[in-house]
């Protein structure tokens, strides 16, 4: 029953990826956009049965399909574990995709290889399902590099432009490296417990095996490498903002709601452990902290409205790990359903603002569509709540409950964290004033063009906005539903922060910098109007901000320039010596083999000659020398 | 019987004859320029083989050689027909049959 079950929910997806890249173009465009949603939304009811299963037993479920490898006492299973933490993940990884795959239907209409993307979208949730419900390490790998792939082939979607190829091929590198790291990391961790298998490392840790911390602490790190390559951190974050070149759905789904949310799940998933490692929790800390910093640095200048979200999803997942780092694995996991929510609600509306205004995302030219587009700009506005920290939205609960912990072990940390969540609350008003308020300063025709998204972009949209509005709910302080579900997949008991008057000071202070934030995005670009300069005059500290701290610039100079010197020195020199000597070899066969050849002259006397020659001498030498 | 053969006229005598033969053979073959006359010293040769196989064989009392020299013959009878046949091939060609003519096997 139990395998059955988990084979729908992982084939579902797989099947709407053969139909459609198989018979998706005799397909009409409704019946493939049609497919790849269904095949979805069956993984999303199977998970929710498991789900429902899971919750009412308490115990997780293991299904155990054939033995993968076996390499003397070292084996690994194809087998999949359905316990409380990767059904959580399903849910919002289904849940969230079946409403994106509805809107891509509607927004992605009108291209033309309309199959090849729900193709990819569906082999997406295949390897995401694969990724977070595998119960080795090697199976997460699967889904690990599988859903690099469809991010590589989604963000190069629309192929005939340079630009977003060039994109794509970054965010391809980029994760190598992290995946190397990982890679690295699964093998330190196969050699040390002779098993990758989630629960058979907890068990032994759980009964006090020993265990070397050194190497330990070296595979964790390995890990937490591949997690910042997933998860766009520092310092392998450059590419997620490129990413945006993909269509708007595929921004939704994979880099803001599932995808990038990868290298947390992990971390959680193996916070036993990261337990043992105190010293690389610290390392994952502080470069959440700093990444969180610095991408809402980069936001606040940021003109194009997809950048800003990319840039934000970037600074809010640098607060999840900042969480990870000071062992509050709940409390990440919330903010990533949280964030889930009101990121790929602000996505899509994003998208239906860039539908509506014709393909056009630079925010200095919009202004004024709330009148134009009352449903996304309601929905839009909720999720902005939600995300500044506002009460009661969902982001105030998730983000105030990383703050609370930071203040607990860390204050620097804390202040790090607040002043992100302080310039969150002013980029996202700030984009919303840009969009939504204001005179509208596009062209005539954009002007004429405005228009609501159809109900099929809308729908998603609320759903989206609900779920960010009351999604706080599943973890509300002191009463947490959340850490109580998710206790079995930790060793031993968690430690659990008492609401006191700390808690409410905190949450005060959370609240206070967010308004401030508000207010001064309200100050500047409504009271004064003022709109973001153009790009060659931005000057000062904006300047740098604007070219997003050199980074990119950086990396090339550091890392690319020298990789490309070394490549020109091989074909300068070595390619050549190399060719000297292939190329003299060739030349002396060429030389004896002419001479050879004047030989073979066609008198069959002279054959013969040599013929009675080499036998007599062959005579010789055998019998009478 | 056959002993007394070989009593007579010494197995020397026939090794001697062979290795003649064989040389003459030879020589036509490098010499004669006239590809019948080349393909009868081959025979020659040939034959100067299968004469010694034969005086092997009674020398070794064993009637296996003289069994290979048949078998010689058989096959030489058959490659006889189909050398001849390629020669008049040839000379229907060419109008000659002298072997400096045939010069198209050049590589």
């Amino acid at each position: 029953m139990d395998s059955t079950l988990v084979l729908i929910l992982l084939l579902s997806p797989f099947i709407g990826f053969l139909s459609n890249i198989f018979f998706g173009k005799s397909l009409s465009k409704n019946l493939s956009g049609t497919i790849g949603t269904i095949a979805v939304g069956i993984s999303f009811v199977v998970s929710v049965i498991l789900f429902n299963k899971v919750l009412q037993s308490g115990k997780g479920i293991t299904v155990h399909f054939f033995d993968w490898l076996e390499l003397f006492n070292f084996k690994v299973g194809f087998s999949f574990l359905l316990d409380q933490l990767s059904l959580l993940w399903l849910l919002f990884v289904t849940g969230i995709g079946t409403l994106i795959h509805l809107y891509s239907i509607s927004y992605m209409h009108d291209d033309e290889n309309l199959h090849k993307f729900f193709s990819y979208l569906n082999l997406f949730v295949f390897f995401m399902i694969t990724l977070v419900a595998g119960s080795n390490l090697l199976i997460m790998f699967i889904g690990w590099e599988g859903v690099g792939l469809c991010s590589y082939l989604l963000i190069g979607f629309w192929y005939k432009n340079q630009n977003y190829n060039d994109a794509a091929k970054k965010a391809f590198i980029m994760n190598r490296i992290g995946d190397l790291g990982f890679l690295a990391g699964i093998f330190i961790i196969g050699y040390l417990f002779n098993s990758l298998d989630y629960l058979t490392i907890k068990q032994v840790l759980a009964s006090g095996g020993f265990v070397d911390l050194g190497w330990l602490a070296f595979a964790t790190l390995c890990l937490f490498i591949g997690a910042t390559g997933k998860s766009a951190q520092l310092p392998l974050y450059t590419w997620l903002p490129d990413a945006m070149a993909g269509p708007t759905p595929v921004s939704a789904l994979i880099h803001a709601a599932t995808m990038v949310t990868a290298g947390i799940f992990m971390v959680t998933r193996l916070n036993f452990l990261f337990e043992l490692t105190p010293a690389v929790l610290n390392v994952i800390a502080i470069i959440g902290a700093l990444t969180a910093l610095i991408a809402a640095f980069i936001a606040l200048v940021q003109n194009d409205i997809k950048k800003v979200l990319a840039y934000s999803t970037v600074s809010q997942l640098g607060l999840m790990f900042l969480a990870l780092g000071l062992g509050a694995y709940e409390v990440a996991v919330f903010h990533v359903v949280t964030h889930a929510f009101f990121k790929a609600c602000l996505f899509l509306g994003s998208g239906s603002v860039i539908h509506a205004m014709g393909g056009e995302q630079d925010m200095r030219y919009m202004g004024g569509l709330k009148s134009h587009m009352k449903t996304t700009y309601i929905t839009f506005l909720i999720s902005t709540l939600a995300i500044s920290g506002i009460f009661p939205l969902s982001g105030f609960f998730s983000k105030d409950e990383i703050l609370l912990v930071a203040f607990h072990e860390n204050k620097v940390l804390w202040v790090i964290a607040s002043l992100a969540s302080i310039m969150t609350a002013f980029y996202m008003f700030r984009l919303l004033y840009l969009t939504f308020f204001g005179k509208f300063r596009g062209s005539e025709e954009q002007k004429h063009h405005l228009h609501e998204s159809p109900s099929l972009m809308t729908f998603p949209l609320i759903v989206l906005a609900i779920l960010a509005a009351v999604g706080g709910l599943i973890s509300l302080p002191g009463n947490s539903w959340l850490n109580h579900y998710l206790e079995p997949i930790f060793i031993g008991s968690r430690p659990h922060h008492a609401v006191d008057s700390t808690a409410y000071m905190l949450m005060g202070v959370a609240t206070v910098g967010a308004l401030i934030g508000i207010f001064l995005a309200y100050s500047k670009y409504i009271k004064k109007g003022e709109l973001p300069a153009k790009d060659k005059e931005v000057t000062g500290f904006a300047k740098v901000l604007h070219n997003k701290f050199y980074v990119d610039e950086i990396y090339t100079a550091i890392i690319v320039k020298p990789i490309y010197a070394l490549g020109d020195f091989f074909k300068a020199v070595v390619e050549v010596a190399i060719a000297a000597i292939v190329f003299g070899t060739g030349k002396v066969a060429n030389l004896l083999s002419d001479q050879g050849r004047t030989l073979q002259n066609g008198s069959v006397g002279l054959y013969l000659f040599v013929f009675v020659l080499g036998f007599s001498t062959i005579v010789y030498y055998l019998f009478l020398a | 019987m056959l002993q007394n053969i070989l009593q007579e006229i010494g197995i020397e005598n026939y090794i001697f004859l062979a290795t003649a033969l064989f040389c003459v053979g030879i020589f036509g073959v490098l010499y004669r320029r006239n590809a019948i006359v080349v393909f009868m010293s081959i025979e020659i040769m040939l034959n100067a083989v299968n004469l010694l196989l034969v005086a092997f064989s009674t020398y070794h009392q064993d009637a296996a050689g003289q069994v290979f020299v048949f078998f010689s013959m058989a096959v030489a009878a058959a490659e006889v027909a189909i050398g001849l046949a390629i020669l008049v091939a040839i000379y229907r060609n060419l109008k000659s049959i002298d072997i400096d003519d045939l010069r198209n096997l050049k590589g």
